[in-house]
């Protein structure tokens, strides 16, 4: 087995453009869930909207890619607004409901037939990343010791690995913040928060708003890079992984996203590519399993992992010990 | 705001004067108007299903004052609490607090104009330090608005002040030492210290104690009344539940009972310990002999007079057991 080939591979996955777009995701929900408590299920709605942002605007109606950013963000602040003004003022369980609903919802529109001439139905849209590429500073490939970055990839990775500094910034100034220190408050007790005086209502608001905003970035990200809005890469499942990722990172800690998101796709790739030189080798017999199999069983092992982890560091890697021992109490 | 408890006895008492003072006047009977009410509530209805648990045709609360508002456990103060600080709506009436009517007013509005409530089950808010739970406390932060949050030097200075205050008053309550604790490690007695200084950071002009008594231990007792009595000193108006009541005839200068929702005696802490009806309210509620037996002793003139012996002080059977019942209510 070729180690150093796959050390190399699973190392340009730590930087990629999944770990990027999945740091996006699990940033936004680290605002709302890490830090105020709430339980949007809906982050894949809030990605779609974005992507979909861009990919209507500039194929469907053929109008400017900034314009298309703008209703990408601005569509995803509706959305927040649309899920939060129902729901925010009822117990925590009625958001997680209706933005997994939510989700499902934008995802099922979207590769509708009827949707097909705005949307393009399940084919999704492609054609719209022109004018990013064309702003592509870069005219040759960079090499950086064994690695290589055609064009292409090196400006999505510069801009998305720009936008996950920004994000990370603002999160760690807002959150140091006597505005943070609302949202804190509420996920501990929003009744004793209220009864000093602030308007819980109007700070979970925001709080959904600003990520679901994020969450809108990781899908213009990611549709720039494929130059494709394929509707089906936003089901729940992009929602649970951004999730995971959080977890793992841990919740409520300003790179807890960042740092679980590289973790997660670097051992993706890195349990992926051992699986299949240990095949190629037969250091595992094919009767237990083939190359087709790896990759349900590389889903399988990450499993294994989160659920050691949650038993051994529940807060996750950055995550404070002590907070965990409170909940105890 | 003074920033220790070195009271001069002198003031204390000219303050407790002042407000016996502006209550002797007052009719001893439910409802009764007081010469400068800061909060005044008007047929409060609140039905849960069947049960009607605050029926409050009028009652007001004097200005300067400490109130306490007693009962026996399930009488309606903590849904009256609940009412009148917008966090449950009453099925009727109104209420207004410094001429202003709060019908309606979501909870943290309230606050805002001044009237400031603690819980009766403590809600210290676990993952955040001591400090910060009575940094939270203060209003009006330049640092809570989104944009100016992302700008730490427009709201640096003011956060430092906000500290300094908060620093005197965990002095005041002596929770220093635990400054940078988070606030799920302290004790429920802590807790209850903590939550009330939270609720003084608001700078509030009407306290409203939801049982700040209840397991707190005997000697943290004394100088939980302590602080309690210098909210009086400081100007603020203090309306508190209590079951507690050696507390209530230490510290009150008025007292509203409470049973079954109704308003049904205010008085002085002595004459309404001694009102047959509060008895009433309190004994049939707690006893635990079988009513005939109580229907019976009463009869004899039995049950009076040891009702009336406890009350004189010398004995406290019935307070002693009434408040070892309901520490652990909502
Ligand atoms: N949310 C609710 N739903 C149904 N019934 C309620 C609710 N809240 C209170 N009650 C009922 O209303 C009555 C008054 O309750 P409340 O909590 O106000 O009593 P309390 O005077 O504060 O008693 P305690 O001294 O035990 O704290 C009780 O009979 C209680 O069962
Ligand atoms: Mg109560």
């Amino acid at each position: 087995m070729d180690w150093g080939n796959i050390l190399e591979l699973s190392l340009r996955e730590l930087i990629g453009v999944q770990a990027i777009v999945f740091a996006l995701a699990a940033i936004g929900i680290n605002v709302q869930f890490g830090y105020t408590g709430l339980l949007n299920f809906g982050q894949a709605a809030f990605a779609a909207v974005g992507g979909y942002g861009i990919a209507v605007i500039v194929t469907t109606y053929d109008m400017s890619f900034w314009l298309g950013l703008v209703v990408g963000v601005v569509g995803a602040i509706i959305l927040a607004l649309l899920l939060g003004i129902p729901t925010l003022r009822l117990r925590a369980d009625y958001l997680a409901i209706v933005t997994i609903a939510a989700s499902e919802i934008v995802r099922l529109v979207g590769r509708s037939a009827s949707g097909r001439d705005i949307f393009g139905g399940s084919d999704g849209i492609t054609g719209f990343s022109r004018a990013f590429y064309d702003l592509n500073p870069f005219t040759e490939p960079f090499s950086f010791g064994p690695f290589e970055f055609r064009e292409r990839v090196l400006w999505v990775l510069v801009v998305g690995w720009s936008l996950v500094a920004i994000c990370t910034l603002v999160v760690w100034l807002l959150m140091r913040s006597p505005w943070g220190r609302v949202l804190k408050g509420i996920r501990e007790d929003e009744d004793a928060v209220r009864s000093l005086g602030k308007n819980v209502y109007a700070y979970k608001m925001q709080s959904l708003v600003i990520g679901g905003v994020i969450g809108a970035l990781a899908g213009i990200v990611y549709s720039l890079f494929q130059g494709a809005m394929q509707p089906d890469v936003y089901a729940t499942n992009f929602t649970f992984f951004a999730y995971a990722i959080l977890i793992l990172g841990g919740a409520a800690t300003v790179f807890g996203p960042v740092l679980g998101a590289a973790i997660m796709w670097f051992s993706f790739q890195f349990i992926d590519l051992a699986l299949r030189g240990a095949i190629q080798q037969d250091y595992i017999p094919s009767w237990l399993m083939d190359s087709n199999d790896v990759g349900a069983v590389r889903f399988m092992l990450t499993g294994v992992v989160l659920v050691l982890l949650l038993v051994f560091r529940p807060q996750g890697i950055l995550g404070d010990r002590r907070e965990i021992a409170l909940d105890a109490r | 705001m003074p920033a220790d408890d070195q009271r001069t006895p002198a003031s204390l008492t000219a303050k407790r004067e002042a407000a016996v003072a502006a209550l002797a006047d007052v009719p001893r009977e439910p409802g009764a108007k007081k010469p400068d009410p800061i909060l005044v509530a008007d047929d409060v209805k609140r039905h849960f299903g069947g049960l009607l648990a605050v029926d409050v045709e009028h009652v007001e609360v004097q200005r300067g004052s400490i109130t306490a508002l007693i009962g026996p456990n399930g009488a309606g103060k903590t849904t009256f609490f609940n009412l009148l600080t917008g966090f449950d709506r009453p099925n009727s009436g109104s209420w207004s607090f410094n001429g202003r009517s709060l019908h309606g007013t979501p909870p943290f509005k309230v606050a805002r104009a001044g009237m400031v409530r603690t819980f009766q089950l403590t809600k210290a808010l676990s993952k955040l330090t001591v400090i910060e739970n009575m940094r939270l406390g203060a209003t009006g932060q330049r640092g809570e608005s989104f944009w100016r949050a992302l700008l730490p030097f427009t709201w640096r200075s003011q956060e430092d002040a906000i500290t300094g205050r908060a620093e005197e008053l965990l002095t005041r309550f002596k929770l220093d030492a635990k400054r940078d604790d988070f606030a799920g490690s302290l004790s429920g007695g802590q807790r209850k210290l903590l939550e009330m200084a939270r609720a003084l950071m608001v700078e509030p002009e009407l306290v409203m104690l939801d049982e700040p008594m209840a397991g707190v231990n005997p000697a943290l007792t004394q100088s939980l009344l302590e602080h309690v009595s210098n909210l009086r000193e400081q100007g603020m108006t203090v309306l508190f539940v209590e079951h507690d009541m050696d507390m209530v005839r230490d510290i009150a200068d008025w007292v509203i009972v409470m049973g079954q929702g109704k308003v049904l005696a205010e008085g002085p802490p002595d004459a309404v310990m001694s009102d047959p009806r509060v008895i009433d309210a309190y004994l049939g509620a707690h006893h635990d002999q079988s009513l005939a037996e109580l229907e019976q002793e009463f009869e004899t003139g039995a049950l009076t007079a040891e009702a009336e012996a406890e009350l004189a002080g010398t004995d406290a059977p019935v307070a002693a057991e009434t408040s070892g019942e309901t520490k652990d209510g909502r």
